[in-house]
Formats: structure tokens, sequence, C-alpha cells
């Protein structure tokens, strides 16, 4: 279990919002993590502590494969994000980056920017009193997360980290 | 309950009946890389750690983005290519073939019911024999190749069910465009779609290919087709009981259905520069073309070639009007010659090309420059997808590029 401050967005957050095309040049991460969220929100990457998490809409992720997107999310040190939905190739993008996405139908309508979550993965979330149902992620998807993507949970499974 | 096609086919992989939204781990029957992504996923193979590729039998390694290449660099990627199955013992190596979407069910690769991942978003074509088949990125496609599995999630399935029988000049390609017009680009996403109807039961396994090919441009994770004789016909397998219940229960629980009437389609084109920007062929009468391109994954096959022919034969092309045509593979080329429809496009005043993904991915001959426009048989009309970004570029079916190239002018056939 751990707790989290809520940075809310709203629905179909594409991946041009999470990082614009200009910065996807740069050689790392660190040097994109001031421009996440920008066209939207140019102070969020600011304000977001390591730690926070990030309540969205439907469509999370849309538009371009780029993995730069959950790459800089994860860079910021979002917990997790959860939303509605996901669009596929970011969700899948996400958990190979360690990246930690819960799908939750109800929780965006009920909460603010700037409540306090308890997130328990696999169980549920509470804010503000209410619990929210999540489902549990297979043991697999959870290992790729604990391992810190999919690159190390194999040389992890390779015997060699 | 029923199930729906793609539930069926990943809970026989998987054991257990399965639900949208499950997420399960499949056993992956094949594996596709391109030449572009070969250096890549096996610079994240080595990075793994992967002593051996799981299966060298069920990875197939395709060069057709880049053949034959165009710049100083892309053989590096046949180099790597060739390398690694040497190393590893792959044997299913496509050097000079064709295009990796038509070979993998052509050369005989995809089944129905097979799981298949590739590192291409047009991976979905193998929906034409009832296979679950989609695109992945490169460090997935670097796991699979180590471990021989993958997750997925179960998605929901939209039906699409076609009667009727379609006007003249209507082929596959205006129905699978005025689809995606009608669900817009992202109406799909996450989603199977299913394409059922007597319309759907009349096509070829080439129209339904083009149909399958197109529907992750409506953001679709794949889209199936039950098999049928003509299936495995195709894949050279018996239409046994297996194949048979390899269909959309009629109790299934879909998310949504679409229902057209064949004899309402028409010929239509997307727009610059949205796949989704659809509008009636009759209507864009009149735009001057200066290119005509007739090929690629969703349209390079034998009767897209015919289809031409049959419009161009005892005609030319239009003074100034290129006609580009590329055969999806050397297979295709080789049937196109032997019957002579090579000879009538050539004598109509057709480029013909080796097979490849050339100019539809920007690569090949034929780029274009500023505010010329091309007519293309192809699946994507992005912004600067085949020359520079004040290329416009209007997606149409064989039929309507033949009459286009003879007009000069976006005409229907």
């Amino acid at each position: 279990m751990f707790t989290a401050k809520i940075w809310k967005l709203g629905d179909d957050i594409d991946t041009d919002i999470i990082l614009p095309t200009e910065y996807l040049a740069f050689e790392t991460v660190q040097e994109m993590k001031p421009y996440a969220f920008s066209p939207l929100r140019p102070d969020l990457a600011s304000k977001i502590q390591p730690g926070d998490m990030i309540v969205a809409g439907n469509n999370f992720g849309c538009g371009s494969s780029r993995e730069q997107a959950p790459e800089v999310v994860k860079a910021l040190g979002v917990s997790c994000i959860v939303a509605k939905s996901y669009a596929r190739i970011f969700f899948r993008n996400a958990i190979n980056n360690g990246l930690l996405l819960i799908e939750q139908p109800d929780l965006f309508d009920e909460v603010n920017e700037g409540d306090i979550a308890e997130v328990t993965p696999g169980k549920e979330i509470k804010v503000n009193g209410k619990s929210y149902d999540i489902a549990s992620l297979p043991q697999n998807l959870t290992d790729i997360l604990d391992a810190g993507g999919l690159v190390k949970a194999m040389r992890k499974r390779n015997g060699l980290d | 309950m029923g199930h729906t096609l793609i539930e069926k086919i990943i809970g026989k992989k998987v054991g257990h009946d399965v639900k949208p939204g499950d997420i399960v781990t499949v056993p992956v029957d094949w594996c596709m890389v391109d030449d572009i992504m070969v250096p890549f996923a096996v610079q994240k193979f080595e990075e793994m750690g992967f002593q051996k590729v799981y299966d060298p039998n069920k990875v197939v390694l395709i060069y057709d983005h880049f053949l034959p290449a165009t710049q100083t660099d892309d053989s590096r990627h046949f180099r790597v290519g060739d390398e690694f199955a040497d190393k590893y013992g792959i044997k299913n190596v496509h050097r000079t073939d064709g295009i990796c979407h038509q070979l993998m069910t052509e050369a005989g690769y995809v089944k129905p019911g097979d799981i298949a991942f590739g590192t291409d978003s047009h991976t979905v074509t193998y929906g034409c024999v009832g296979a679950f088949s989609t695109g992945i990125g490169y460090t997935e496609m670097a796991g699979i190749l180590g471990t021989g599995e993958l997750w997925i999630k179960v998605p929901e399935t939209i039906k699409i069910e076609i009667d009727g029988t379609v006007p003249g000049n209507v082929t596959s390609k205006d129905i699978i465009l005025r689809i995606i017009g009608d669900l817009t680009a992202s109406g799909a996403t996450y989603k199977s779609l299913e394409f059922t109807g007597s319309t759907v039961e009349a096509m070829s396994v080439a129209s339904r290919m083009t149909m399958s090919n197109m529907s992750v441009e409506a953001g679709a994770k794949c889209g199936l087709f039950a098999p049928d004789d003509k299936t495995c016909d195709y894949c050279k397998i018996p239409y046994d009981d297996e194949m048979r219940e390899l269909h959309g229960d009629d109790d299934a629980n879909y998310s949504q259905i679409l229902r057209y009437r064949a004899e309402d389609f028409v010929p239509v084109c997307a727009c610059p520069s949205l796949v989704d920007n659809i509008k009636p062929v009759s209507e864009l009468k009149g735009t001057k073309v200066n290119q005509v391109f007739l090929g690629s994954c969703t349209n390079g096959r034998l009767e897209d070639l015919r289809t031409a022919a049959t419009i161009l034969k005892g005609k030319h092309v239009a003074p100034y009007v290129k006609l580009i045509v590329t055969p999806a593979s050397r297979k295709v080329y080789r049937a196109a010659l032997a019957d002579g429809t090579l000879e009538i496009l050539s004598d109509a005043g057709a480029i013909i090309t080796t097979p490849g993904c050339g100019l539809c991915c920007g690569r090949g001959g034929g780029i274009l420059s500023d505010d010329e426009v091309v007519v293309a048989t192809n699946n994507r009309n992005f912004l600067g997808r085949m020359g520079t970004s004040k290329v416009k570029i209007y997606l149409a079916s064989p039929a309507t590029a033949a009459a286009t190239a003879i007009a000069g002018e976006i005409t229907e056939a």
C-alpha cells in the first residue's frame, strides 16, 4: 500500500500532450521531464512530486507509439496512473517501462485534484473515505513492473541481475 | 453466453474461457520481424540476455521496407538480420520475396486460429484467415523471441454485418474506407473488429485481406473474418469441425454492431490527410493527379492488378501521369506475368516495380513533392507519408486508381 497525491487530467490525453514531438529527440529522459504535459498544463511537470499519481478519464495515451511518453511520466516519479481506459500501445509501453497503470471506471468522476489516495495494488484505492475496487494484474505483469520494465524483467528471468 | 471470434481464438490457446478485459499470457505461434525493426529487436534481445530463440521455426524475418536499398545505411539492416538468423538457426528469412504481411499467409505460415505478432502495425492483416495478429514494439518482440509468449488483454468486439451485393465499381477497399470513416480513426481502439454477412462470405480471401489490413486505421487491435472453405483452400488445410467452430456466436456479447447494405456502398477516397476523411469519388471528380500508385499490403494482390488491367486494357495512362504498379510478392508478380496482366499494365504505360513496401512507406521509387497529388491504393495518407508534407494523398481502390490514371483526374471506375 502507498499514499499518493492526485493530479487530475481529462479524457483523450494523447502522447503529444504527454510529450510533444519537438522534445522526443533529447538524448536523455531527464532533459524531457520539464516538458511533460506542457501543451495542456505547462507548470504540471514542475509541480509533480515523486510518489504523486495521475487520475484521468478515457483513452489515456492515445496517438503515436512513442515510448518516451510512459518513460517521461515514470521519470517524473509518478507512482501510478488511474484512468477509465488506456490506448493499447501506451498501455503496453507503460508496463514495459515499469509504470503502474490501473483501470478504474468511477474514481475519476468522484475525486478532486489534491486529494490523497491510498493505493493497494491489485485490491483497492481509498479516497475521502470511499473505497474503489481495482482489478489485480496477473503475476507476470506485476513481475515486469517490480523489475522496473521488460528488459530488466527478462534479464532477471535469465539470471543476469 | 456465447463467444466472439477473438474470445474463441484466445480461449482455445490459453485453455479456458476468456472475456473482454481479462489479461492473459498467450503462446505465440508466429513472430514476424521486418527489416526496419530487426536491428532494434536484436539489440533488445541481447540486452535481455537470452541465449537462444524460443523456437527458430516460428520466427520469420522479412526484408521488404528497404528493398531494394535506397540509402547507404539500409543494407546494415539486412546484415544484422542475416547474422541473427545464422546465429540462432532461423531458416524463415525472406530476403526478396515480397511484403511481410502478404507473405505471412501466402507462404504458408499463419493459419486460422493462430496467434501472431509482428513489429509493424499492419500485422493485423492475418485476421483475413481468422488468426489473431497485431503489431507490437521491438522491445516486446525481443521478449517473445526469448520466451515464446506475450501477455494480452482480451478485447471487446465490434461486429460489422454487411449483406447484399456491392455495385460493380465497389471493392472491399471502398467498404473498409467507409467503415473507418463511420468509426473514426479511434473508434475501434483496443477492440476487435469481426466482419460477417453475405457480402463478406462472397468475398475472396484477398479482398478480406484488404479489410483486415486497414482495421488498425480505426485503432483496432485486430480485424477478423471467420474461416470458411475459401480460407482453408488458401491456407491448404482441411475445412473441418475445428475450423467451423471458429466464428462469433449469435449470443456473443458484442460491444457494438454496425449493419450495412452492400448496395449502399459507393467508390470512396480517404482524402488528405486523415484516413477517416472519407468522400465519394463522385464528389472529387476533376481533381488533377500527378501519380497513381497500385500496390502495397493493402491492394497489391493478383485480383487488384487484374481489376486495374481490365480497366486499362487497350487504353493508356494520361500524359504526365505516372502509374506505378508494385505487386505485393514475387508470387503475385509471377502470376500476373503468366496471365498477361503485367503486359496489359505495361502496354498502358505503367511502371512496374519489384515487390516490396517501397513507395507506401515513402522509401521506394515514386516519391512526390510539394503540391503534387497522388491517388494510391495503400493504407495511410498521413502528412509526409509518400514524400513531402505538402503532397496530397488520396487513398482509393484499384478500380478507382486505374480509372484515375487514364483520366488524369480522380474518376469513378
